[in-house]
């Protein structure tokens, strides 16, 4: 009994020690005005050093053109279609994956709480489906796009509001 | 593939080797809830006609006293709770009743104490250290024994309450002509806080135990047609990726193994009659569609073929059919299709919205969720007539369950905006809850013993 919660107890010491690795690893993508960097990329050809600091400056630039768009993607009721003002947030994705040869994207579905468990995980899929089509448009091979559904069950917003239902009609591309 | 009990077991096992076998150990273990808020269940509907029923304290000396007590408090808040038997007091009798006294003066006495049966019975332990439980049922009107039972089993709480939910059962059985509900088994998912809880109890919400706990969602809990197993959906990390996934869960063990781990979302495990193969819904080719994939997750074969929703299957008892939900008419409902292909054919019409078809297990009804007036309740059709009947309230009704016996459904429901359990009839008149203090309880399944 007495150990039951400690392992929970220890996640937060996990997650921070998992997200600290994450952002070092985003941080030296960067390093562009690193004099210790180029010093240490010297003893690389400079052609390819060249087509590197090309690439990482092109994978910035599609960050932060990333930073400048709605993150989400949100939807009518029962529906699926992608409205013309999230449009950019597609293309500065599609943008960023051509970029970033290495990344993948999940699209994580959501749906409103009315409805059933199962039948609202289907809606949420639906909608992360529609916007891996919509990448899928722009030239996004399929392989790098996974669409998957968290149904009602993870809501933003919570209460049984017209404005929490909205919130919660909506697609999040994550990259991973 | 076997897989551990929660993922980040995995993290953890390689630096505090005795939180993995605690937690392993919890996984089997019963009432460890200790900290929780328990479990109450609360009658909230009633027959308009009860049979007065007498349960006089079961005849024992130490130490089978504390096992004897729990009997007769399980059986009569059994029968209670079934909304069609009231518990007349039996007081103490001296000298005690037990399946020897002789019972001619018997009938007279509890029938002027206004009951129609009464229920004596003894306990005592064998060398063995078990108990032995004996029981008859007297027919107070016409004077005659309607038999009874005699169980053996181990001396501990849990058996005592087993064998008084067996005895309510053959008291409610011989009094109604039904078969009863109470020796069976509920699973549900249980949130306090952050943490989920796939909880296993008896059918009156005790006896729990704890199969797995997760950060994250677990829904879609569906019992194996034996009872040894659940199968579910979690939403727990793997490579990296939250997405929803299926498992079945092998409680006495508490192993673990994933059916179907596809490309996209994964959900909706049904099991076939015979427990040889799950009903599960995959996206892999593109849209929420109904497949067929052996218990081990061999053997994936898609059953349905459109391009919109098809989710939510469940097999009819014969094993032939499965019914699921499905928007190609353009709203969500109800369907069914020869498992071995064929023809899909629309079963409900009578609503915008209908979904999460549940067949009983006499195979004479259909339990769902529809739509009326803006509210999510159960709806149980008779499938000979199409008959429906609206025995929920709302506003947000979902997974209805039948009970073992077709008689009743447990379902999730909401009371005050936390999730609660309800339990109802198939005509909508008896009910009763299951809530958990400031914790939520949903997704029920109600299954049978092992």
């Amino acid at each position: 009994m007495y150990h039951l919660f400690k392992p929970f107890a220890r996640l937060p010491l996990l997650a921070a020690t998992a997200s600290v690795v994450v952002l070092a690893g985003c941080a030296s993508q960067v390093p562009l005005d690193d004099k210790k960097a180029t010093v240490s990329s010297a003893a690389a050809s400079s052609a390819s050093s060249a087509a590197d600091a090309a690439t990482a400056s092109q994978i910035a630039a599609a960050k932060a053109a990333l930073g400048k768009v709605k993150p989400s993607i949100y939807f009518d009721y029962d529906k699926f279609e992608i409205k013309t003002e999230y449009q950019p947030t597609i293309t500065a994705f599609a943008n960023y994956l051509k970029a970033d040869v290495k990344a993948r994207l999940v699209i994580e579905g959501n749906a409103d709480e009315r409805g059933t468990t199962e039948y609202n995980l289907a809606l949420g899929q639906k909608r992360a489906e529609a916007v891996s089509k919509a990448l899928g448009v722009l030239g996004v091979a399929a392989n790098r796009v996974e669409a998957v559904s968290n149904g009602e069950e993870k809501p933003r917003a919570k209460g049984s509001t017209e404005a929490a239902w909205a919130e919660n009609r909506r697609a999040d591309p994550l990259l991973k | 593939m076997t897989v551990p009990t929660s993922q980040f077991i995995d993290a953890l096992k390689h630096w505090r080797p005795w939180v993995v076998k605690g937690l392993l150990w919890s996984a089997l273990c019963i009432s460890q809830a200790a900290a929780q808020t328990p479990l109450r269940i609360d009658i909230t509907g009633v027959g308009t006609r009860q049979i007065p029923v007498a349960v006089a304290p079961f005849d024992s000396t130490e130490p089978a006293l504390k096992f004897s007590r729990t009997i007769t408090e399980v059986i009569r808040a059994d029968l209670a709770r079934s909304g069609v038997i009231s518990i007349v007091d039996a007081g103490t009798p001296t000298p005690a009743l037990n399946e020897r006294t002789p019972t001619a003066p018997l009938f007279v006495e509890w029938k002027q104490k206004g009951a129609q049966a009464v229920a004596i019975g003894s306990n005592s332990i064998s060398a063995d250290g078990r108990v032995e439980t004996r029981f008859i049922l007297l027919d107070t009107l016409r004077s005659e024994s309607l038999g009874g039972l005699a169980i053996n089993a181990p001396s501990s709480e849990l058996e005592a309450r087993r064998t008084g939910h067996r005895i309510a059962d053959f008291i409610y059985e011989k009094l109604t002509g039904e078969p009863g509900f109470f020796a069976t088994r509920l699973a549900f998912v249980r949130k306090d806080a952050d943490v989920y809880s796939l909880v296993v109890s008896d059918s009156d919400g005790q006896n729990t135990q704890i199969a797995l706990r997760s950060k994250e969602p677990l829904i879609s809990l569906a019992w194996s047609p034996d009872g040894t197993q659940l199968a579910y959906v979690s939403f727990e990390e793997r490579n990296g990726v939250n997405k929803p996934i299926v498992y079945v869960h092998t409680l006495a063990s508490g192993k673990r193994a994933i059916v179907a781990n596809e490309r996209g979302s994964n959900s909706s495990p049904a099991w076939s009659p015979d427990g040889k193969r799950l009903a599960v819904v995959l996206t892999r080719d593109g849209n929420s569609q109904v497949y067929l994939v052996n218990a081990d997750g061999s053997g994936i074969r898609r059953v349905s073929r459109t391009n919109g929703i098809d989710t939510e299957p469940t097999f009819s008892p014969d094993g032939k059919t499965i019914y699921f939900t499905s928007d190609r008419g353009g709203s969500a409902q109800i369907y069914r299709v020869p498992v071995e292909g064929g023809e899909a054919q629309r079963v409900t019409f009578n609503a915008a919205f209908n979904a999460r078809p549940q067949v009983s297990p006499d195979g004479k009804y259909l339990a769902y969720i529809t739509r009326k007036e803006k509210q999510f309740r159960v709806g149980v059709m008779e499938l000979s007539s199409q008959q429906e009947t609206i025995v929920s309230e709302g506003p947000k009704d979902d997974s209805p369950s039948f009970a073992p016996n077709s008689k009743w459904i447990i379902y999730s429901s909401q009371l005050k905006g936390r999730n609660v359990l309800s339990a109802v009839s198939l005509d909508g008149k008896l009910r009763t809850r299951l809530s958990a203090g400031e914790s939520e309880v949903k997704g029920p399944a109600w299954g049978r013993l092992p």
